[in-house]
């Protein structure tokens, strides 16, 4: 299908951004690399009345790596993030977990915070924001605030991004500590049936699962024996409340969880 | 700041093939379509148009780009290549175009100019491309008359052929 019909900002200063999105608010959709919007336009599920592109403005496509901190600028496009020289020792569940991220011909144009703005469940980039823990900048005319990747998400494509809000950048916490990703779906790039990212912490690991619930879920899990730990798998699987659709029933998806999870807290606490 | 109304057209200059050209387009125009019937470059075919099919896929400013996820204004001042800049000349195929020909890589041809397109490419950055390398390329295609093993095949004879360098970026066949 053909997008209805909108009128076209290209912002040459995220001030111009800003002032369109604080007077048209829910009317205005920010488009950057569009690999997530554009379909979602096609299929006229979203019709807004005006859309702003910002990919023209160079200040957002910078990474910045700050102390123990990669801030990704919202025209960084997820290509640029997996050339990225400093990924592999910064962020190396990004190294994983990208590839997944569509293929070569989206990764192309897609950005790094679209993929976070569109919330998408079974998304590879919000489950690597939350299993690092990581923090979404927003920005309006009239403020700046900073919420955490848990915070963010609210549900299925659902945001607590206001309607006068972008996302400028997002930050990743830096981390050398030993991780693990694993991805099941129909076919490399297709949305994951269920998506796992595990990360060592200080007092055993953390998992985040994609693909199940409305949203990236984490859960800490201590140290344990193997019963435990499959004990605590379950019921992680079972809060997930996981539902039946086309690709998948919902049991399988508990199985997954259940199998890969093992799988990926011991890889990492190894 | 520039504001381009809906309902009304506005000037889109690229330069296609090397050429320049240019084309008016509303707002709302994917770039597949502006290609097709603004510009007449029928090559870039219109398969799914949300992105999953790789049918229109063509090359933009030296990247790969699924044209239905592209408005033809975010075009405007860009580099395109599509399927129609492959062949040396009218009489004549590239080397991938060749090897498609002699192993039977295409039945319907429906999603071999998108196809083409990224393995061209692929192989330009990748001289001795992996077998896997390949399969993970042809992921972000559909092809449903090949199985995708001709394809396969063609890729791995091209890349050979192109590691040669004997004939360069030309052929014959």
């Amino acid at each position: 299908m053909k997008p209805a019909a909108f009128d076209y900002v290209r912002a040459e200063h995220l001030d111009e951004a800003l002032e369109v999105l604080r007077r048209e608010g829910g009317d205005a959709r920010v488009i950057a690399g569009g690999q997530s919007l554009m379909p979602m336009l096609n299929m006229r599920l979203a019709q807004p009345k005006t859309l702003i592109d910002i990919m023209r403005l160079g200040a957002l496509a910078r990474i910045e790596r700050k102390g123990g901190t990669v801030t990704v600028g919202a025209g960084v496009r997820q290509a640029a993030l997996l050339a990225w020289p400093e990924l592999h020792q910064a962020l190396p569940l990004a190294v994983l977990a990208l590839p997944w991220t569509g293929h070569v011909q989206t990764r192309s144009r897609g950005t790094v915070c679209g993929s976070i703005a569109h919330a998408d469940p079974s998304a590879e980039l919000p489950l690597v924001l939350c299993a690092l823990g990581g923090e979404v900048h927003l920005r309006s005319a009239k403020r700046r605030r900073r919420l955490a990747a848990k915070d963010f998400f609210v549900g299925m494509m659902a945001t607590n991004r206001a309607d006068d809000e972008l996302i400028e950048a997002v930050s990743f916490l830096a981390s050398q500590r030993c991780c693990a990703f694993r991805e099941v779906a129909r076919r490399h790039g297709d949305f994951a049936i269920v998506a796992c990212a595990a990360v060592a912490t200080e007092e055993g690991a953390r998992l985040a699962i994609g693909g199940v619930a409305d949203r990236p879920v984490t859960r800490e899990f201590p140290r344990l024996e193997a019963s435990a730990l499959d004990d605590a798998l379950n019921a992680f699987a079972c809060d997930l409340d996981a539902r039946d659709d086309v690709h998948a029933t919902a049991r399988y998806r508990r199985d997954l969880v259940r199998l890969i999870g093992a799988d990926l807290v011991r890889e990492v606490l190894r | 700041m520039k504001r381009l109304p809906a309902g009304q057209r506005h000037m889109v200059q690229l330069t296609l093939n090397g050429k320049p050209c240019r084309g008016e387009a509303e707002p709302r125009m994917l770039l597949t379509d502006f290609l097709r019937h603004q510009i007449g470059a029928t090559g870039t075919h219109v398969g799914c148009e949300h992105g999953v099919c790789g049918a229109c896929t063509i090359e933009i400013d030296g990247h790969l780009v699924r044209a239905c996820l592209m408005l033809a204004v975010q075009a405007d001042g860009c580099a395109l290549r599509t399927v129609e800049g492959l062949a040396p000349a009218p009489d004549r195929l590239s080397v991938l175009q060749a090897a498609f020909k002699r192993n039977h890589a295409l039945q319907c041809g429906f999603c071999t100019a998108g196809i083409l397109m990224s393995l061209d490419i692929f192989l330009r950055e990748n001289r001795e491309p992996s077998e896997q390398a390949i399969r993970d390329l042809l992921t972000g295609h559909l092809c449903r008359c090949t199985g995708y093993t001709p394809i396969m095949r063609a890729a791995l004879e091209a890349a050979a052929e192109m590691a040669g360098g004997s004939s360069g970026e030309e052929s014959d066949a």
